[in-house]
């Protein structure tokens, strides 16, 4: 696993050299301390989840009896993901988000560097304006607006659809600035020499500007698909139709539903996050990047 | 290159000294450029901030179409006196206390401590970072089963450590709120934890080097360069929480629905109640206005203090 904010940042002195410097030992003392700690903590975050799997893993029966009779269950069973996934709601919240989700990234990626790239490159009248306008748009506080987005969407008959939840969340501003950001570092000969030869802005955008910004288009889209996935204010309000449900709407509504089926509950709430968690063991580094530019350069 | 884009003061400079291309060379293509995007600004930030505004001052009703009867001040005048409205922010504010210093100070030591461990730096990334892309639907599942009163796991422990009789966390008007809190602590502070990480990225490490030849112990160079350095990342997480902790809804929603009472009934709570539940979404417009402006304000002074340190530094 590439760390890139792994060994080579570290603060401390490289072990080749620390013992030459009076404090050497006492750094490499304070760093194992620092380890153990940190062990500690990381153990203790990891407790929630692993409680989640572990009940997940036994039966309703079973769970029912309370945290004693868990921990000593030693004969896990899948049949809580069975049951789950025979259901038919899970497969319904999971198409509802996957699509959601999906479309919203791409609206989002194109529309937004495409506005970065007219931010970052071009010149034309109205760009401090714009550029101003956007600025005040990024403390929008979103949810905030819930209730004039209902009535928006109900004017156009848009209330439970997909796109009830998928237009709402296109336009994140923080994305136009991370892609703006990003292509002011691009170095501008390329373009230079491929407007030599002929090529016109959109060309330009598509075949010189995006190749080169792979690693923001990704950070961008993966983090975008995380927030559409775990939206629930949204959905829970402008869909109502349970076929059109996404993962935290469904979820929302299970735990009533369930009762005391606590291994059931559990399963179900790890089904939902389990396209994510994947994601994340996938593109981690992306996430992380991401992350850290929607902080830092925002 | 930086200085004709970063700033349009920068690129007309540029120009100026008889740059090849005039100043308003692109306004075509410009505009085509940012007109999906600004459409879509327009569609679902700019109107929808305006309509707000305008059917706070409105009898709006969620179940009839059009605006209703002018209400002048009168959503204002209700909501600023009424009892639910100031428990419903002082239960934000009370969730933003709870929330804020653990997530800043547990975050920079959790990044610290990770930056000076050389190996398996993926496993505390694991560790803290991916509860942050769980659906809150699936945190409070989680949550609510390990405080579930009698058999949960946080009653056990409380009863391995002799407490008898265990508090029911979410079910006390009185530990409800900390126990969301420490629910969303659990969730969010890898982000904090990977802004931190982040920043330590971009503290040049000769001068830890140049300290530790001075002699300096750890705890005197977190103190005199770590901790000076990241200051503008701590003042940025700090803002950036402030504002997420007053735009909880997820999380009460579904762990307590606002209960036990009201005791946990919070501004987006409130909100949405008073317009998808009583049908009034010209008073949930002005309670939103409300919140909005504390919101815009916050982001407001973070500009000016961010502005203040550039011009010190």
């Amino acid at each position: 696993m590439a760390t890139t904010t792994g060994s080579g940042i570290s603060a401390a002195a490289p072990p080749a050299r620390a013992p030459r410097t009076p404090s050497g030992n006492s750094t490499r003392t304070f760093n194992i301390v620092c380890g153990v700690v940190l062990g500690v903590f990381a153990v203790v975050w990891l407790i929630p989840s692993l409680w989640a799997i572990k009940t997940s893993f036994t039966t309703n029966a079973v769970s029912a009896l309370g945290t004693p009779a868990i921990l000593k269950d030693t004969s896990p069973t899948l049949a809580s993901y069975l049951a789950l996934l025979e259901g038919g709601d899970i497969w319904n919240w999971y198409l509802a988000s996957f699509l959601t989700s999906a479309i919203t990234v791409v609206l989002t990626v194109v529309f937004a560097s495409m506005a970065g790239y007219a931010l970052s490159r071009l010149r034309f009248r109205g760009r401090n304006v714009v550029f101003g306008v956007m600025l005040l748009g990024i403390m929008i506080p979103g949810q905030v607006l819930i209730v004039p987005i209902f009535e928006g969407l109900g004017a156009v008959h848009l209330l439970n659809t997909y796109w009830a939840v998928i237009l709402p969340q296109v336009p994140a501003v923080i994305a136009v600035f991370v892609f703006k950001q990003f292509f002011d570092g691009l170095p501008v000969e390329l373009e230079e020499a491929a407007r030599l030869d002929g090529a016109g802005y959109w060309r330009i955008y598509r075949s010189v500007i995006m190749p080169l910004s792979k690693p923001v288009i990704s950070a961008m889209g993966i983090l975008t698909f995380v927030n559409v996935w775990n939206n629930l204010l949204l959905p829970l309000f402008v869909v109502s139709n349970p076929k059109l449900m996404t993962i935290p709407v469904g979820l929302a509504t299970v735990q009533g539903s369930f009762g005391q089926r606590y291994s059931d509950i559990q399963a179900s709430s790890l089904l939902g996050a389990l396209p994510l968690v994947i994601l994340f063991l996938i593109f981690q580094r992306r996430i992380v990047e991401g992350v850290a530019g929607t902080g830092l350069k925002g | 290159m930086s200085t004709q884009t970063t700033t349009s003061a920068g690129a007309v400079s540029l120009a100026a000294r008889g740059g090849a291309r005039p100043r308003y060379a692109d306004n075509k293509p410009a505009w085509l450029f940012l007109a999906p995007f600004v459409l879509f600004f327009a569609l679902f930030l700019v109107v929808p901030t305006i309509y707000m505004a305008i059917s706070s001052f409105f009898n709006t009703s969620i179940a009839k179409s059009g605006l209703g009867s002018f209400a002048g001040f009168a959503n204002y005048q209700e909501m600023l006196t009424k009892r639910e409205f100031w428990d419903d922010m002082w239960h934000t504010l009370q969730f933003t206390l709870y929330t804020v210093p653990p997530l800043v100070v547990l975050a920079f030591v959790f990044a610290v401590l990770a930056n000076r461990v050389r190996r398996g730096q993926w496993f505390f990334r694991l560790a803290f970072f991916v509860p942050f892309i769980l659906p809150s639907a699936t945190i409070s599942l989680i949550w609510v089963f390990i405080y579930a009163p009698g058999n949960g796991l946080f009653a056990q422990i409380q009863t391995w450590l002799g407490n008898a009789a265990p508090t029911p966390v979410l079910a006390d008007p009185k530990t409800a709120m900390v126990g969301v809190a420490i629910a969303t602590l659990w969730w969010t502070i890898g982000f904090n934890f990977i802004l931190y990480l982040a920043g330590l990225q971009d503290i040049p490490r000769e001068l830890y080097e140049a300290a530790a030849i001075d002699g300096t112990t750890p705890w005197q160079q977190i103190r005199y360069i770590t901790i000076p350095l990241l200051s503008r990342t701590t003042s940025l997480i700090i803002v950036l929480q402030i504002i997420a902790s007053l735009k909880i809804f997820d999380q009460v929603y579904l762990m307590t629905s606002g209960g036990p009472g009201t005791s946990t009934q919070t501004a987006i709570g409130l909100i949405t109640n008073t317009a998808f539940t009583d049908f009034r979404s010209g008073a949930a417009s002005a309670a939103a206005v409300l919140l909005f402006i504390v919101i815009l304000a916050i982001a407001a002074i973070r500009q000016l203090i961010e502005r203040n340190q550039e011009r010190t530094a």
